[in-house]
């Protein structure tokens, strides 16, 4: 039998150097697994969200019913979600990609269609003078014009999701979650605090970056704030 | 579907319903839970709001603070809180993480729509001898009244579902029914409680709705 060392690992202290040279690969592997949960979840919901708010933007009574469903579907608390998704999809990665879709898609959708409705009747008019057909007028004005709105969307929707991708750790898929599970179950002080700072981490990195890609696909914005 | 049937039968069995752990006690605790924390959130969020609205300061925190609260998960909060001291405080680290994630909707909310009174509105009533205090209540928070209700909505919304999470971390509600279910591997109690709990939420944002909407018109709003 070896002595019981006598390091912060076995004084269990919150702020541990020990724990992150020793656990760096099961960090690691959690922040691999949260930051793909919240990408496939976010870039999954991207796709269903933009053509939804093209349609509900150009055939207005479906705005109602889209909109009215997204809202009901942000309201059911994250737990419940995963929860409810449990017959379809079992403990697995996609159950939780599905619920983080889901509410990712609710963000989404009420931004570009604020964004496509704020742009100016005016703007539109001039593209078909200029002999702009319907879809060209979408691909080449309505959508960059909706951009701004878009990114602060999809800034939101990724902030939030990679927050919620923590409850995935009740299927065994919540990547920092998961740390922060077993943690709480073995009173693994240094392993919550580490993956909850990650998490936050994530969250603020993230943003920034999405920040700085809307500055560089939106020029124009600049220069009229400038 | 098999899976919603089984759901069904245990939603519609008496004995599920009643004892320490029946469906009956997690909904009263799940009410007691968000209701007091609600209590709790306006009286902390709101007079600072309305307060810091009225003097126009401190706006970029009131704001951003909101962003803050969504990078921040509400497991780990929850977590980390019953890990602290005050974990041997029975329901303590539940109300405070609830309370903690109620505030910044309210903060946000309440200081836009004090921000957000017509600046020429305000000039009129100065210069028809108010007070600052009667320009508060009179004129200030009449207008914003819209605003700081939207928040109290969002707020309520909020803390039925960080109260559901809590379960993850020991606390009592309806959560429990869920992370029960987890742990004697039964989908139908998982799925249950899920509807319990999703439907809770949809009543509360539907009252809120609807208390907004046959209210006194002072309380609608233009949007």
């Amino acid at each position: 039998m070896t002595a019981t060392p006598d390091d912060c690992l076995a004084r269990n202290e919150w702020i541990c150097g020990e724990y992150l040279s020793t656990r760096r690969q099961i960090l690691g592997d959690a922040v691999v697994q949260h930051l793909q949960l919240t990408a496939v979840s976010v870039l999954i919901a991207l796709a269903v969200a933009v053509p939804l708010a093209v349609a509900a933007r150009r055939w207005r009574w479906t705005a109602g019913p889209v909109l009215g469903v997204t809202t009901v579907l942000y309201t059911i608390p994250s737990l419940a979600m995963f929860s409810l998704l449990l017959p379809l999809y079992g403990l697995s990665a996609s159950l939780v990609i599905a619920g983080l879709a889901l509410y990712s898609l609710t963000l989404l959708v009420r931004n570009i269609l604020a964004g496509l409705r704020a742009v100016p009747e005016e703007t539109r008019q001039a593209a078909r003078g200029m002999g702009y057909g319907p879809i060209r007028l979408l691909l080449a004005v309505e959508l960059p014009l909706a951009l701004p709105a878009a990114m602060a969307g999809l800034r939101i929707a990724v902030v939030s999701a990679v927050s919620l991708v923590t409850i995935g750790a009740i299927v065994g898929y919540g990547g920092l979650g998961n740390l922060i599970y077993s943690g709480m179950n073995t009173y693994f002080k240094a392993q919550v605090l580490t993956a909850s700072a990650l998490c936050v981490i994530i969250a603020v990195a993230a943003d920034l970056l999405l920040l700085l890609v809307q500055r560089y696909v939106t020029p124009w914005t600049r220069a009229v704030s400038a | 579907m098999n899976t919603l049937g089984a759901a069904w039968d245990w939603l519609t069995d008496p004995g599920n319903w009643s004892g320490a752990s029946g469906i009956g006690q997690r909904l009263l605790e799940h009410l007691y839970l968000t209701g007091v924390c609600l209590a709790l959130s306006c009286l902390t969020a709101l007079p600072v709001a309305l307060i810091l609205g009225h003097l126009g300061r401190g706006g970029a925190l009131a704001v951003n603070i909101s962003n803050i609260g969504r990078a921040v998960p509400t497991f780990a909060v929850l977590v980390l809180l019953l890990l602290s001291p005050i974990g041997g405080y029975g329901a303590w680290p539940t109300v405070i993480a609830l309370v903690l994630f109620a505030v910044p909707p309210l903060l946000t909310n309440a200081y836009v729509g004090m921000r957000g009174v017509d600046r020429d509105v305000v000039r009129a009533a100065r210069g028809m001898g108010m007070t600052g205090r009667q320009l508060l209540s009179g004129v200030e928070i009449p207008l914003a009244l819209p605003l700081i209700l939207t928040g109290v909505r969002i707020a309520a919304v909020q803390l039925v579902a960080t109260a559901t999470i809590a379960a993850l971390a020991g606390g009592g509600g309806l959560g429990r029914i869920i992370t029960a279910g987890f742990n004697l591997a039964s989908t139908p109690q998982v799925v249950a409680g899920a509807v319990l709990v999703a439907l809770f939420a949809l009543i509360v944002e539907a009252l809120f709705v609807l208390g907004q909407r046959l209210g006194p018109p002072w309380a609608r709003g233009s949007g």
